[in-house]
């Protein structure tokens, strides 16, 4: 091993001995000795050539958040790299596990203004986990290996590697006696026992215990210990937006999502209960909605990985720092082993869980949320595509759904049954519309056997389609589009219509026949119009042997309830539209 | 607005400065000094940052999921001795010099330079002296300040060190080998 080999040589071979197989990106200038180097290593490093390095970095979060790996993303110095600072921020807020590789002006020109040169590293300080200017050929075994480790360890997120040109270059013999010195950065695993049995005391002795089950279920791969857990105690499950998929919603203890599109009887719950177990997730301020309202009756058992959010939003009687499933299997070791000991807990659960069944059962119809009296003159209301989809889902299996940003995500969270993790994408945090087409190219080559849906509005498509080039390209068959095309930026008018008296101001929004677009694209392109049409377009869907775009045309001023308006108590819930039409 | 003291261990490497200040200013909070210079161990930085924060702990514990950053507290609450300088070149013309050199015997302070009609003054104590000997010298007419901003350490045993932060941080968890 000990051969000379160029800088660029070295960056391949340390993805390959980091188990990196799939890499999105575009090339130019400053990265052109990485993409030379990169053909001889192109049967283990396979490499996908995106439209936009926004699509390659989405792409890469899209590949990390269906298998848990590492998504890698690649662009070129100046704008390539600027292109990626959207995927880059959304990944940091999702804690998805990226590695953004940019080339860089060479070294003797850099800070020169030379051609093409963006100080990329500064620019991702505050939205990278950590970030590397690598200036020499030789530091680049270690920063690759460090890179890695940071981005997929603890809480995971995205790392930037910033490469010039010149060390992409150089020949060097590679040192790859590799030992991480990183005194500053050690996550915590397991958790402090002592926490845990003073919060199985407090769980123990609830009356409406709750547990919150967070994106962290997910990305530990805590899904058995979580069902186990819940089983044992018999308390209720909240899924949060990210957490879908960490329970199955068809078990008697799911209760569904909370917080600003939450249900009803999910937000009372919080409300009134006297124990609650967030576990992985971070209390995001569209969960709690206003803080200082946020379950005023409640002591919180916070477990999180990263001590910086237990405290932040909410305040935590026990405050647990750990990986979510070595805690879930900390608190099963720990538990009383007598089933007595749980008796008491297990009356009291039960008539909590009756309490919020027959919440649940008195605000059903609204959450059906069919809000407007006319749904029946409606040509396609958006629940209908949904209720097809969500047939269609269940009975063909092997499905991975990837929703963009705004109504039709909302709309996706509520009316899709989720059974399983990993099968529900989205982008959280962030919220970044055109997210889903290049996350979809990401998931499909990462689950080459699942049909991947994406769903997104009308909106978010026109941001990032040109994907469905690159999927062409690929050779990419498991992918098909629905389109929720409305023709407004709806999310936001509908907060103008509810909250600014209808001032539809930049939100009316036009765009092509979908369906032709999709045609030159060589996908194949269906339109719907009306309900009668839904099923059997799914079904085309299913049957062609390649990807497709269904432009779903559904009536245009729907609106997503329930709905907490911003910065109000959960208890304040919107359930219908104060302007009957 | 409470004035908090934070010190910090950084691993000394280009671009930690910049991580730390950065996200300080990403709440739009003013750093009303900073000091950095090396610690009792190679390759280790001490900072030693004076800012009005709100919710300070918050802060620190952001500053920790910074890869470089190795052991931060707030010290406000602390016993700390706390030590500023401060470089002043005054208008000093002959006439003046007497009440001045009395002056910066009364406080303490060193004149390090004495020009035809300037003198250079070397102040170094506790923040409030160096105020306070400020206060009284401006009157005859400040040309040129530099202060140093404040660097503080805790009194007595407890200590600040590298070493030390292995075991301590982060409070409530026990620490093991990452997995993976």
């Amino acid at each position: 091993m000990s051969e000379k080999r160029t800088g660029a040589q070295v960056m391949c071979e340390a993805l390959i001995r980091n188990g990196v197989e799939v890499m999105f990106g575009i090339p130019g200038g400053a990265i052109m000795p990485f993409y030379y180097a990169m053909w001889e290593y192109r049967d283990k490093l396979r490499h996908v050539l995106c439209r936009h390095e926004q699509g390659a970095g989405h792409a890469a979060e899209g590949y990390a958040r269906a298998t848990g790996r590492l998504g890698v993303c690649i662009g070129t110095s100046g704008p390539g790299a600027t292109n990626l600072v959207t995927a880059i921020a959304d990944a940091m807020m999702d804690s998805t596990p990226i590695l953004a590789i940019t080339g860089q002006v060479g070294s003797h020109v850099l800070g020169k203004d030379a051609f093409q040169e963006t100080d990329i590293t500064g620019i991702t300080m505050p939205i990278t986990k950590h970030n590397y200017l690598v200036k020499r050929a030789e530091d680049l075994p270690y920063v690759f290996e460090e890179a890695i480790y940071i981005a997929t360890t603890g809480r995971p997120g995205p790392v930037l590697i910033d490469v010039t040109k010149d060390a992409q270059q150089a020949t060097i013999v590679p040192d790859w006696n590799i030992k991480l010195d990183l005194p500053g950065y050690k996550p915590n695993y397991r958790p402090n026992l002592k926490q845990v049995r003073e919060a199985i005391k407090l769980i123990l002795s609830a009356k409406k215990p709750l547990i919150i089950a967070g994106h962290g279920i997910i990305m530990s791969g805590a899904v058995d210990e979580l069902r186990a857990f819940a089983e044992r105690t018999r308390i209720p499950v909240i899924t949060t937006l990210h957490g879908i998929g960490a329970f199955p919603e068809d078990h008697p203890l799911s209760i569904g999502m909370p917080g600003m599109h939450g249900w009803v009887h999910v937000n009372r719950a919080i409300q009134e209960c006297d124990v609650l177990f967030n576990i992985g997730g971070r209390f995001d301020d569209r969960v709690t909605g206003k803080a200082s309202t946020f379950a005023p009756n409640a002591k919180v058992i916070h477990v999180d990985i990263d001590p910086s959010e237990i405290g932040k939003n909410v305040k935590v009687t026990v405050p647990i720092v750990a990986d979510a499933r070595l805690a879930l299997q900390a608190f099963l070791n720990e538990f009383p082993p007598d089933r007595e000991a749980f008796a008491e807990l297990h009356s009291h659960a039960s008539d909590w869980m009756e309490h919020i069944r027959e919440m649940q059962a008195k605000h059903q119809p609204k959450q059906q949320y069919l809000n407007r009296a006319d749904t029946e003159k409606m040509s396609l209301p958006p629940h209908d595509v949904y209720a097809a989809l969500t047939k269609a889902l269940n009975s063909r299996g092997n499905y991975r759904v990837v929703t963009d940003v705004g109504q039709h995500q909302m709309w996706a969270a509520q009316l899709i049954d989720w059974y399983r993790p990993r099968t529900h994408i989205t982008s959280g945090g962030a919220g970044t519309m055109g997210f889903a087409v290049p996350a979809a190219l990401g998931v499909a080559i990462a689950c080459p056997n699942d049909t991947v849906w994406v769903i997104c509005g009308d909106g978010g498509f026109q941001m990032t389609n040109q994907e469905m080039a690159t999927i062409v390209q690929e050779g990419i068959k498991n992918v098909k589009i629905a389109v929720i095309n409305n023709g407004y930026l709806g999310m936001v008018r509908q907060w103008q219509e509810l909250f600014e008296n209808k001032r539809y101001s930049g939100t009316p929004l036009s765009g092509p026949d979908f369906a032709k677009l999709a045609e030159a694209y060589y996908w194949k392109g269906i339109t719907v119009e009306h309900t009668s049409q839904v099923e059997a377009a799914i079904e085309e869907a299913y049957e062609t042997d390649g990807p497709v775009l269904i432009d779903f045309r559904v009536e245009r001023e729907v609106n997503v309830f329930p709905m907490v308006p911003q910065n109000k108590s959960i208890s304040e819930m919107i359930l219908e539209s104060p302007h009957k039409s | 607005m409470k004035k908090h003291t934070i010190v910090a261990l950084v691993q000394d490497r280009p671009g930690v400065l910049s991580r730390v200040v950065g996200l300080i200013r990403r709440r739009g909070f003013n750093i009303e000094s900073l000091a950095v210079g090396h610690s009792e161990t190679p390759g280790v930085s001490r900072m030693t940052i004076v800012v009005e924060w709100e919710d300070v702990e918050q802060v620190v514990k952001q500053l920790y999921r910074l890869i470089e950053v190795l052991k931060v507290s707030d010290v406000t609450n602390d016993p700390i001795v706390e030590r500023e300088m401060a470089l002043m070149k005054l208008h000093a013309p002959p006439a003046k010099r007497p009440e001045i050199v009395a002056l910066t015997e009364v406080f303490d302070a060193k004149i390090i330079d004495v020009g035809a009609n300037t003198m250079v003054i070397e102040m170094t104590g506790s923040p409030a002296k160096v105020q306070n000997f400020i206060d009284v010298i401006r009157p005859y007419g400040i040309k040129e300040m530099m202060r140093t901003g404040r660097i503080a350490m805790v009194r007595g045993a407890r200590g600040h060190t590298a070493e030390e932060f292995v075991e301590s941080a982060n409070g409530h968890a026990e620490r093991v080998p990452a997995m993976n």
